[in-house]
């Protein structure tokens, strides 16, 4: 092929001399094997679209979030005394301190923003469906550590808010029956949150954690390569090879997806740039006004609540007025998510082709887990306590709904379904009731009420609606 | 597909977004390596220094710290001061040659007023603080010595105008910092006199 054979060859510019060396270093060190069995002939689908952006971009910000962060630690002092005033030094004194310390914060908003969507992206697609069950737990794992990070990373500004979201998550811990004070105490290194606390939540930012996310990313990446992508049709196309061994439907990840996502990452440095230089605290969401004043563990803020990202999680916490049973719910709610691949087991993977009801059911998902979120960042009044319940109720039932519709199943089995669920919510309204929100409980009752209504009594009538359309045998362009 | 794939093109490509893409790495990494330069607090802190000099006996000796170094302003007698030229043929560098001094202390004293020398007292050897000697034929040095500064750990010797001896580890004289009189009584420290054109910041060797 003529193509072929005018390809230029780089190391020849310096007349061999490039070759030798690639030829020592092969023969010593699996260099040139790894670049063709990882990246230049490792074939990935060809139908990728935007949701597959984020798993590189969300390497990029964790390459951002260490270089940044060592050079953070150049002049941050992890003393409850000097914390604080070492933050202002590095935003005044340090030479372009203000862009490293807004590229650090931004950066790790950032970095929820793209992992929630890159876990979306599973979701739609069934990317978590067999043989890809042990590639999610790695990445539920990362999300895990992920959390972990970013919460001892924003002790240690001790701002008001550091100090308090620290001394409220690390209470947690006292809900556990009978080593909960130990428990609680030890964490700490203390009685309560202080510059104990503050110099080993340090460390563990600084060093521990950043290691086991390493590691983990790499097993993720490694599972990944073991298996191979998924892709938008949830089509298998190592079923579909050439008599060469290439999937007919692959591409080499090397130039297609390298060039793919260098544009991911421009149009996404653009957009980080733009919130660095404009507005890095994004109106309080990314940097919290309470946090501009330092730590007093004497004075409470009106407002404890977390960065944005753990909002949905605070939400399901708070909307239980019972500290292990909110506790629990809220461990519940992240333990599920690393169930999803045998909750869901539908051999259809991508949401194209499992029918109309499901999409909304995903749909739906998505918009719960955003208004988890707010009210998760809302005073915790009683009507929000109660919407968050309700919400909360919605977030399970879609693994509930989920696994119902793994395989068809009979009208009856839907209606009794339907009537189990509002069985089981009406009695946790019943042992839970509050005369004085009497009539917010009834009319919220509603909101799972008609969610039921439309995915277990609706397919009930109209099993078409849960019905999978054919599932193509080779990739589509959509 | 079937039409040719135009290498050269793409070979420009290629050679365009590496040339791009290696602008932003350097750009980006700009920050960075400047963010690691002495910062505004510590440059503020490495201010200039002033010293009152008005009230140092012949032969005293006044302490001052400058940039996280000491400085020493010695009041030298006359007859000190006269006998510098002798000692010329036992020093490495009698004429101040080599640039361990700002150029308006190119001069016989090393110094803008002939009575005080200036210097930061760090040895050009290895880097300790020596002992000001100032007495002739001190007992623990040797009869023949002129009186100056003897650094104890290796044995390096300079005169009383901080010029190196011969035969001794340090290779080169004491260094002379940057510094003028705002008046009779007060030295600064860090900024050079007014007028004398000079970019001369710091010697070789500290």
């Amino acid at each position: 092929m003529s193509q072929d054979a005018k390809k230029r060859d780089y190391l020849d510019v310096t007349g061999g001399w490039l070759h030798k060396l690639r030829g020592w270093i092969d023969a010593r060190f699996p260099m040139s094997k790894l670049w063709n069995e990882q990246v230049a002939q490792y074939y990935a689908p060809k139908n990728f679209n935007f949701w597959y952006f984020f798993g590189s971009i969300a390497l990029l910000i964790l390459v951002n979030q260490i270089v940044t962060g060592i050079f953070l630690t150049m002049n941050y002092q992890p003393s409850a005394t000097r914390a604080f005033a070492s933050v202002q030094y590095i935003m005044r004194d340090v030479n372009w301190g203000w862009l490293i310390r807004y590229m650090h914060s931004v950066g790790a908003s950032l970095f929820f923003v793209v992992v929630y969507l890159h876990m979306l992206r599973g979701v739609i697609y069934g990317s978590y469906k067999k043989p890809r069950e042990l590639l999610w737990i790695f990445g539920m794992l990362i999300y895990v550590a992920l959390m972990g990070e970013a919460f001892m990373g924003y002790l240690l500004p001790w701002g008001q808010m550091s100090y308090w979201g620290a001394q409220v998550i690390t209470s947690l811990f006292g809900a556990v029956p009978g080593i909960g004070n130990g428990l609680e105490q030890w964490i700490r290194g203390d009685y309560a949150v202080s510059g104990i606390t503050l110099n080993r939540f340090f460390a563990l930012h600084v060093v521990a954690l950043p290691l086991v996310l390493v590691g983990l990313v790499l097993f993720h990446l490694i599972a990944l390569h073991e298996v191979g992508s998924n892709n938008p049709d949830g089509v298998e196309i190592k079923k579909h090879k050439g008599s060469d061994g290439i999937p007919l439907d692959g591409i080499p990840f090397h130039p297609y997806y390298t060039i793919k996502d260098i544009v991911g990452v421009t149009v996404f440095l653009a957009i980080f740039a733009a919130i660095i230089f404009f507005s890095p605290g994004l109106h309080g969401l990314f940097l919290e006004p309470a946090n501009f004043e330092p730590a007093n563990p004497l004075k409470t803020p009106v407002d404890i609540r977390p960065l944005w990202y753990f909002g949905p999680f605070y939400a399901i916490l708070r909307s239980i007025p019972n500290k292990l049973l909110g506790i629990s719910s809220m461990g519940l709610a992240i333990v599920i998510l690393f169930l999803l691949p045998w909750i869901d087991r539908n051999p259809v993977k991508s949401i194209r082709y499992r029918g109309p009801l499901y999409r909304a059911l995903v749909f739906v998902f998505a918009i719960t887990f955003i208004i988890l979120g707010y009210i998760g960042l809302q005073p915790a009044t009683p009507f929000w306590a109660q919407i968050g319940q309700r919400m909360e109720e919605l977030y399970f039932l879609f693994f509930v709904v989920s696994w119902i519709y793994t395989r068809p199943r009979s009208w009856v089995f839907l209606a009794l379904a339907f009537l189990a669920v509002m069985a089981v919510i009406t009695a946790f309204d019943w042992l839970g009731w509050d005369t004085a929100i009497a009539h917010l409980k009834i009319y919220s009752w509603l909101i799972p009420g008609i969610y039921s209504v439309i995915f277990l009594l609706l397919p009930a009538f109209f099993s078409k609606l849960v019905e999978p359309l054919p599932v193509p045998e080779r990739v589509t362009w959509k | 597909m079937s039409e040719e794939i135009d290498q050269s093109k793409r070979h420009f490509l290629t050679v365009a977004t590496v040339v791009v893409g290696s602008v932003g790495v350097v750009m980006a990494a700009v920050p960075f390596v400047s963010s690691m330069e002495p910062s505004a607090r510590a440059k503020s802190l490495g201010g200039p220094v002033d010293i009152d000099v008005s009230k140092i006996e012949s032969g005293g000796l006044v302490k001052a710290k400058w940039r996280l170094k000491p400085v020493w302003v010695v009041q030298r007698a006359p007859a000190a001061l006269a006998g510098l030229p002798k000692n010329d043929s036992f020093l490495r560098d009698p004429g101040s040659d080599q640039t361990q001094q700002p150029p308006y202390c190119k001069n016989a004293w090393r110094s803008i007023k002939p009575e005080l020398l200036v210097i930061v007292p760090i040895c050009t050897h290895l880097g300790c603080i020596p002992l000001y000697r100032p007495e002739p034929g001190d007992p623990n040095i040797s009869a023949s010595w002129p009186g100056g500064f003897f650094c104890p750990c290796h044995g390096s010797k300079y005169d009383l105008a901080a010029r190196v001896f011969q035969n001794v580890p340090a290779p080169l004289n004491l260094p002379v910092p940057v510094h003028r009189y705002l008046s009779d009584k007060v030295l600064r420290i860090g900024e050079n006199p007014v007028g004398s054109h000079s970019s001369w910041t710091s010697p070789e060797v500290w």
